[in-house]
């Protein structure tokens, strides 16, 4: 959370919304640790990451529809998963990442 | 002040806080605040629930873990009604550099990279100076052992301090002091024929078997590193084993030439 403070804040003096994107679990190879998070504007700007690059795309949709719909959700993203999934992970682990609205 | 207003201070500020975020279950995104030198803020929608969460949240956060945790709706154990993510922000793990040499500024330039809150700690004023140093975040001229008897009772598992000094004069106090700290992690710099001397200096001054075991030294992997730079990869890998638990080769565990 902290390297997005710089983005989050610069975007809510902006008026802008934001919605913040965490890894909660991380199984089997994972490229980053539970606490990674991805901040994104109501504009579609993202800051921070929660994989090494293979999600990033997908969770960003995520974080926009939680920002249209206001209701926060659980995520998974992983290499067993390509039927639920469009996007997975190329290390072959499974990552769970909460989407919500910055709103608290 | 709303709760992320909260939380956005204490992490500029580097205090330790935790939040705690439901993220399945009943209160779907509730969050509770915890700091362990204040009242929690928010809920989690139940009072019993709050208060276990707060506890282990404290917990966590002495750890420094980040850790999905399953309670039932007030709070039991082995129920998983209710999935709470407790993210930890500690403060920053602390490194304390004896000796301000020439292996300091790159060890302290490593350590800045690796997130540690780094202090550099000589007796002599003219070598120990913010100019020579400007990437530490602290610069002291204090003999080690005077340091350690401000600082010591603080340091914990994740905090390192690596004796750089070459000199008796100085390592002899600054080991003595860092043993009596629960720092996880002690190195002290200098070939094997100056720790073999060391080790009976050490003795001499009261250190037993269990003291020394938890000296590294001489300090860092066995990776053939000459640099400033080199060297300070090594020590910094060193520190890293030793917190996962993982077995590179160390240098005292070798025999050979360490350059």
């Amino acid at each position: 959370m902290k390297d997005v403070l710089g983005e989050i804040e610069r975007w809510r003096a902006a008026g802008r919304r934001v919605a913040v994107a965490r890894v909660v679990s991380v199984e089997g190879s994972g490229p980053r640790a539970p606490g990674a998070t991805m901040a994104v504007s109501e504009d579609g700007e993202a800051a921070g990451s929660v994989s090494g690059g293979c999600v990033e795309g997908a969770v960003l949709t995520e974080a926009l529809d939680v920002l249209s719909s206001g209701t926060p959700r659980l995520v998974s993203f992983g290499y067993s998963d390509d039927e639920a999934f469009a996007v997975g992970l190329t290390c072959g682990g499974t990552i769970t990442v909460f989407v919500e609205p910055l709103d608290w | 002040m709303s709760l992320y207003e909260t939380l956005r201070d204490a992490l500029r500020a580097e205090t330790p806080v935790a939040l705690a975020t439901v993220v399945a279950g009943p209160g779907l995104g509730a969050k509770l605040l915890v700091r362990p030198d204040a009242g929690p803020l928010g809920s989690l929608g139940d009072a019993d629930l709050d208060r276990v969460v707060a506890r282990d949240a404290l917990g966590e956060l002495a750890a420094g873990q980040t850790i999905t945790r399953h309670y039932g709706p007030h709070g039991e154990a082995r129920q998983d009604e209710v999935t709470v993510f407790i993210e930890s922000f500690a403060a920053p793990p602390r490194m304390v550099i004896f000796g301000a040499v020439d292996f300091t500024a790159a060890l302290a330039r490593l350590a800045k990279l690796l997130g540690y809150r780094v202090t550099v700690c000589d007796a002599r004023a003219v070598f120990a100076t913010a100019a020579r140093f400007p990437m530490a975040d602290e610069v002291r001229v204090a003999w080690p052992d005077a340091y350690l008897a401000e600082v010591g009772p603080t340091l914990g598992r994740r905090d390192a301090v690596c004796v750089l000094t070459h000199d008796h004069k100085f390592d002899v106090p600054a080991l003595v002091a860092a043993l009596a700290t629960d720092a996880g992690y002690i190195g002290a710099m200098g070939s094997r024929r100056t720790h073999a001397d060391r080790v009976a200096r050490l003795r001499e001054a009261g250190v037993d078997d269990e003291g020394l075991a938890r000296i590294m030294a001489p300090i860092g992997l066995d990776i053939g590193a000459r640099t400033p730079e080199e060297t300070a990869v090594s020590i910094c890998g060193e520190i890293i084993a030793l917190r996962t638990g993982r077995h590179p080769p160390s240098l005292r565990e070798t025999s050979g030439p360490i350059h």
